[in-house]
């Protein structure tokens, strides 16, 4: 079988132009796939007029200092901001196409923010000849400005809550350079007590100071529950993140995942179906299997050479990738495990395409048409698509071994579920489609 | 013909695609240095008949009585592989067969073969005849009692054709029984010393080209027509 191998490895070295493409292409379309999803979409171009630009725009509330600048500062991590100099020629710029949209900061928001009688209020404009964008940039900027909104309240309901204890239990107070001492319900209501007990008892003074008491206890008991109402107020909606299918893995680590298992499938699948249909077309298959090797031992070979030659590729393209995305090498013997039996597998399913197939032209062309398909099935997310169909795309993506090979990829590397159920998985569609390939080696004299 | 000097034998051979029998209870047997021309009409079971002596497939019926020590087995379109050299193929070929010394059974190939000048150069770019010697070259690497051939001069011109049969007919000179399929009425009329007629699976004739034309018994006819009208009386 050694001599088969090193047979297969001298056509491959006298065929440079097809050994180039057969890694560099899957290599490039994987990158690509892999960009694709790890990057977002470009910052949006969006005008930007400053109002407050030369003037104070810190609000001061519940005793924080508030810089809305800088508040502001993180919008601009979001968009490509086009600064200008006037609302007018913000507006202009939308019309112009210049700009995807106009955000508008009024001179007078710090103003209206501290009064606390007026909402500060910005204006966007919108352009909506491209709809993806201009629902990018809307999404974008309301985002923000809710984030804003929300840091603001939290401060607005801070100072509320501060008022409302200086009412209920009194204390300092400083208003335009001046300072008061607020008496509080707590004790208004101790002097009171004190005053009452000087009245003669049964006196109709003595009856209505009973009822002042008791309104100043009630107020003061249910003040003490705005600390929670206002809370809430504060933060109505808080955000409690729980993953619960998946694993833990960032766009970034799972488009190296995604890019890695694409260039396994692509090489091995096109090696393996395509070494097998070189020996159909050389005519040297019937001289092979007249006692010189066995039918199984060819299959053994091929997918050998196939595993072999992607997995060292894969492996290189990792090492590559690891030098701008960060992979933890310790985890070294699983990324090669999972590339292993991936490889295997696909190599199995490459000896299929090449022994259903006549021709090394045939064989390339419909492994080449089955690659891209089953990697967009894998990727389809559930919700996409109505149910019963994602269960058949289920089904459809467990039956190839590209699906489980990213997940075998994506547990190895980002320790991201179980590995041992995707590489068993692999294993068994291993034995399937060796199975299916011995069985049309039988047409194949 | 079954003597002493028999190195193949085969005896009612059957062989059958779903409904339809390719091969029905063929008997042949060959001596040591014969050339046995293998003829018929497409279809005839030619091919089958070659490929079940050559252990690629099995018949549904009958055995294979005698078999010789060693079978090479030339198919009818070159089978090699076209990026390795001439040297290169039978060095593989020769350690597939567990030549015990496959340097030397190389070298004694390209000798036999007047190919050594080229040993170096990839298969796919050497000619149709040149191919075609180095194809039966690696059927005679395990240095086998009888060699099988299917239509060894198809897609040759007539100067390596007859480069071809010189080579065939210095193997047979040698000891070598070499059964061959063939179209060309000719060659198998020129070269063989026994002829086997099929069709339709049938075995129409075996015995010397002479008894072929005698048994005819239209003077004025060439081979090939002698043939036609064989067939023709023999319902085909």
């Amino acid at each position: 079988m050694r001599w088969l191998l090193l047979k297969d490895l001298q056509i491959l070295r006298r065929s440079p132009l097809l050994v180039a493409l057969l890694v560099l292409y899957p290599i490039v379309i994987a990158v690509l796939i892999g960009f694709a999803l790890s990057r977002g979409p470009e910052k949006p171009k969006v005008a930007f007029y400053n109002g407050l630009e030369g003037k104070s725009a810190v609000v001061e509330l519940g005793g924080d200092r508030i810089d809305l600048a800088k508040e502001g500062q993180r919008l601009f991590d979001a968009i490509d901001p086009v600064r200008v100099d006037s609302r007018e020629e913000a507006i202009q710029k939308v019309k112009d196409g210049d700009v995807l949209g106009a955000l508008i900061i009024p001179g007078d928001l710090a103003t209206n923010i501290q009064s606390s009688l007026k909402p500060g209020t910005v204006e966007v404009y919108y352009n909506a000849e491209d709809p993806a964008k201009q629902q990018y940039v809307e999404n974008t900027i309301k985002s923000q400005v809710q984030t804003a909104n929300g840091a603001l309240t939290k401060r607005v309901a801070k100072e509320a809550l501060q008022l409302l204890d200086l009412i209920s239990t009194g204390g300092q107070y400083t208003f335009l350079g001046q300072d008061f001492d607020v008496l509080g319900l707590q004790r208004a209501e101790t002097i009171l007590t004190r005053a009452r007990r000087e009245l003669p008892a049964g006196s109709p003074e003595r009856a209505e100071l009973d009822r002042v008491i008791a309104f100043g206890k009630l107020a003061r008991q249910n003040l003490s529950f705005s600390d929670d109402v206002l809370n809430v107020v504060g933060e109505p909606i808080r955000v409690k993140a729980t993953t619960l299918d998946g694993g833990t893995t960032s766009l970034t680590s799972f488009a190296v995942a995604l890019a890695v298992a694409v260039s396994l499938m692509f090489i091995t699948l096109l090696l393996a179906a395509g070494t097998l249909a070189l020996e159909r077309e050389e005519n040297a298959f019937s001289r092979l299997v007249r006692g010189l090797v066995s039918r199984t031992g060819l299959l053994t070979e091929k997918a050998g050479l196939a595993a072999s030659c992607s997995v060292l590729v894969c492996l290189l393209m990792m090492a590559g990738l690891g030098l701008f995305v960060e992979l933890d090498w310790s985890r070294f013997p699983l990324w090669l495990a999972a590339l292993a039996v991936g490889a295997l597998a696909f190599a199995a399913l490459g000896l299929a395409i090449g022994g259903l197939t006549r021709d090394v032209r045939a064989a390339s062309l419909l492994a080449f048409m089955l690659c891209l398909p089953l990697a967009f099935l894998a990727l389809v997310p559930s919700g996409a698509v109505a149910p019963t169909l994602y269960d058949v795309i289920r089904a459809v993506s467990a039956a190839f071994p590209f699906k489980p090979t990213l997940d075998a990829l994506d547990a190895a590397l980002n320790d991201a579920g179980d590995l041992g159920g995707p590489l068993l998985h692999l294993a068994a569609l291993t034995a399937a489609f060796g199975i299916l390939s011995r069985l049309a080696l039988r047409r194949f004299a | 013909m079954e003597t002493a000097t028999v190195t193949l034998a085969a005896r009612d051979l059957v062989k059958r695609y779903g409904d339809r029998a390719a091969l029905r209870g063929v008997s042949l047997s060959a001596g040591r240095g014969e050339l046995v021309a293998v003829i018929g009409p497409n279809g005839a079971g030619k091919t089958t008949l070659l490929s079940i002596l050559a252990g690629i497939q099995a018949a549904d019926e009958g055995e294979l009585s005698i078999l010789p020590k060693g079978i090479g087995w030339v198919p009818q379109q070159p089978a090699l592989y076209g990026k390795l050299t001439v040297e290169e193929n039978l060095f593989l070929f020769a350690r597939l067969e567990r030549c015990a010394d496959p340097r030397a059974t190389v070298d004694r190939m390209l000798d036999l073969t007047d190919l050594r000048d080229r040993a170096r150069d990839q298969v796919g770019t050497l000619s149709g005849g040149n191919r075609q010697r180095v194809n039966i070259a690696i059927g005679l690497l395990a240095e086998p009692e009888v060699l099988l051939l299917d239509e060894p001069s198809a897609a040759l011109d007539p100067r390596q054709r007859a480069r071809l049969w010189e080579f065939i007919l210095r193997l047979a000179c040698e000891g070598t029984t070499v059964i061959y399929a063939t179209h060309n009425i000719q060659e198998a009329d020129r070269y063989a010393s026994q002829l086997i007629v099929l069709a339709d699976g049938e075995l129409l004739f075996d015995g010397v080209p002479r008894d072929l034309e005698q048994e005819v018994g239209t003077t004025g006819l060439d081979f090939e027509e002698a043939f036609v009208e064989f067939l023709h009386r023999r319902g085909h």
